[in-house]
């Protein structure tokens, strides 16, 4: 019985995560449009929503070409790779409220109960360089090898500042388990207002991990035609595709996790409620945050310019790095005090008072820099 | 240019303090701008559905016309300046003995490959009496290539189709007249 409830959720999950990755195509497209003052596509059905199955139909139908000299076979493992580490993440997100003290309830996750989550989570993403070494070493030529390599360089850097961030919020919740990660920002704050810093480090870091714009350099078209996926064409350059959106999502539903609170909203939803309406309304809660960080990750694609590859590493290395470790030895050091103390409560007023502080001090400094910036670039132009 | 030209203008990189350097109130700015254009209107137009003429059609350059004097004639006179000004060799003129006696010459055979054609107008500011014009007709679609080489007759036929909708673009005098303004400052 068990085994079956399993099969079923992890058919919904994965059909219902490669549907949203193809409409994210879809998506990325429009917004792409909309900020470039016209409309995406609008031709397939109503506003473009056939779009993604037309595309899938033009990717079955195409020819599949290896280059002469490539390694037939790595050439078509490194697409099936990057989907199948980064579908795999999958199996321990929670979707919804879960409750280990009462097995016999609808678990909203594939695996309930993995103490290691977060841990796992990242351990799969990580394979996903080998798709993209194997994909341009496989393609046998220059453009692809370059390209492959920078991003193995670059993604592999950025793994650091991705979990030094996330060590704050562990501390914190006591739990390498996101479920529980999520039951204590129930309890008490959102993670992202105790972890302003841990989160820009776990921002910035998972736009990278995800070769995503400003971070494109090994695969966007102005600099190595196509970067490690330039020889794949067909199904394979959309399995290619696949995997780098869902490893968006992925990376999406991770930073709500574990900064926005998951499924909890502050005054309506919270830990005690459950039932089948609300266990509905978290799962909607939950897929509304992550919709809006996935259109922050567009909306940002459409606004920053690339990094070079040197500033690229410097920003990891000996940006990044000192930052995150900083953040982990002031949590760190604040969340002993707390707990030793005794003070508990009062100490996370005061932490939670301290940085909303810091976040009005922050937008008024973001203000006036503007202003400044603004009123020097009118001096420069009267020159 | 040497450095010390007056016409230089030495601009110094404005200095970021701290918190410019993070980059993150440009960022901020800049999302501000490319949310604003995403819900500011578009300038899509949805072409074969919305009709499209162009803003001024006695300027616009589409397909040419042969226009035909007030008597029907075909106003050229196969003088070929057109087909020698033209940069894409597209003209093909045979001249011959006009049938009319006020008129020396006039173009037996006349055809424009309008596939070649770049649609520049150098025919028309060419032409001494203002014998081919280019229209506000956009739309051209053939199914094959010997289809699109107009010749005088399907020329003479774009006139008929648009002598009313669009009048000559030249002023209506020729070379040998001299314009009034002018004609007084002579006799002066």
């Amino acid at each position: 019985m068990t085994v079956l409830v399993l099969l079923l959720k992890i058919i919904v999950v994965t059909g219902i995560v490669q549907l949203a990755v193809a409409y994210l195509i879809l998506l990325e497209r429009k917004i792409a449009a909309y900020v470039q003052d016209r409309i995406g596509p609008n031709r397939a059905g109503w506003h473009g929503i056939l779009q993604p199955i037309a595309d899938g139909v033009k990717f079955i139908l195409k020819e599949d070409f290896v280059p002469q000299s490539a390694d037939r076979a790595l050439h078509a493992l490194a697409p099936a790779i990057a989907l199948v580490t980064a579908t795999m993440g999958f199996a321990v997100v929670p979707f919804g409220p879960t409750d280990p003290s009462d097995p016999s309830k609808a678990q909203f996750v594939i695996a309930p109960g993995i103490d290691v989550g977060l841990l796992y989570i990242f351990a799969v993403s990580s394979l996903a360089v080998y798709a993209i070494v194997l994909g341009g070493w496989a393609s046998n030529s220059k453009y692809s090898f370059l390209g492959g390599l920078r991003s193995a360089a670059q993604v592999i850097s950025y793994e650091i500042p991705l979990g030094l961030s996330v060590l704050g919020v562990v501390l914190l919740a006591r739990s390498l388990n996101l479920e529980r990660i999520i039951d204590a920002q129930a309890d008490r704050v959102w993670f992202v207002f105790y972890q302003p810093l841990g989160f820009l480090v776990f921002l910035v870091a998972a736009f990278a991990e995800t070769n995503r714009a400003p971070f494109d350099l090994p695969e966007c078209e102005q600099e190595l035609v196509g970067g490690y996926h330039t020889e794949y064409s067909g199904m394979k350059f959309a399995l290619f595709f696949l995997g780098e959106y869902t490893h968006i999502i992925t990376v999406s539903f991770l930073t709500v996790i574990l900064f926005f609170g998951g499924w909890d909203l502050p005054f309506w939803i919270s830990r005690e409620q459950t039932g089948f309406f609300a266990g509905l309304a978290k799962v909607l809660v939950l897929l509304v945050k992550a919709f809006a960080m996935i259109v922050f990750m567009m909306w940002v694609r459409w606004t920053l310019p690339r990094f070079r590859f040197d500033q690229l590493m410097r920003l990891a290395w000996k940006g990044l790095i000192p930052l995150g470790l900083a953040n982990v030895v002031v949590t760190a050091a604040l969340v002993h005090l707390a707990r030793g103390f005794g003070l508990a409560r009062g100490l996370q007023v005061a932490l939670v008072v301290f940085w909303v502080i810091a976040f009005a001090m922050l937008g008024g400094l973001c203000l006036w820099a503007i202003r400044e910036s603004r009123r020097r670039a009118l001096l420069a132009k009267s020159l | 240019m040497k450095p010390d030209d007056p016409d230089v203008i030495w601009l110094e990189e404005p200095k970021l303090n701290l918190f410019e350097r993070l980059y993150l109130p440009a960022i901020i700015d800049g999302l501000g701008v490319t949310g604003r254009h995403a819900v500011t209107k578009k300038m899509t137009r949805q072409y074969p559905d919305e009709p499209y003429q162009p803003a001024d059609p006695l300027k616009y350059r589409g397909v040419h016309r042969l226009n035909r004097d007030e008597q029907g004639r075909v106003k050229c006179v196969a003088c070929f300046l057109c087909a020698t000004a033209c940069p894409a060799h597209c003209i093909d003129i045979v001249a011959a003995e006009a049938p009319w006696p006020d008129r020396e010459k006039y173009p037996e055979h006349f055809a424009i490959d309008e596939l070649r054609c770049i649609y520049c107008g150098m025919c028309e500011e060419a032409c001494p009496v203002d014998a081919i014009e280019l229209t506000s007709f956009y739309d051209l679609t053939g199914l094959t290539r010997e289809e699109m080489v107009f010749d005088k007759e399907k020329l003479l036929s774009v006139f008929d189709m648009t002598k009313d909708r669009e009048p000559l673009r030249t002023a209506g005098f020729r070379l040998s007249q001299v314009p009034p303004e002018e004609k007084e400052e002579e006799e002066k």
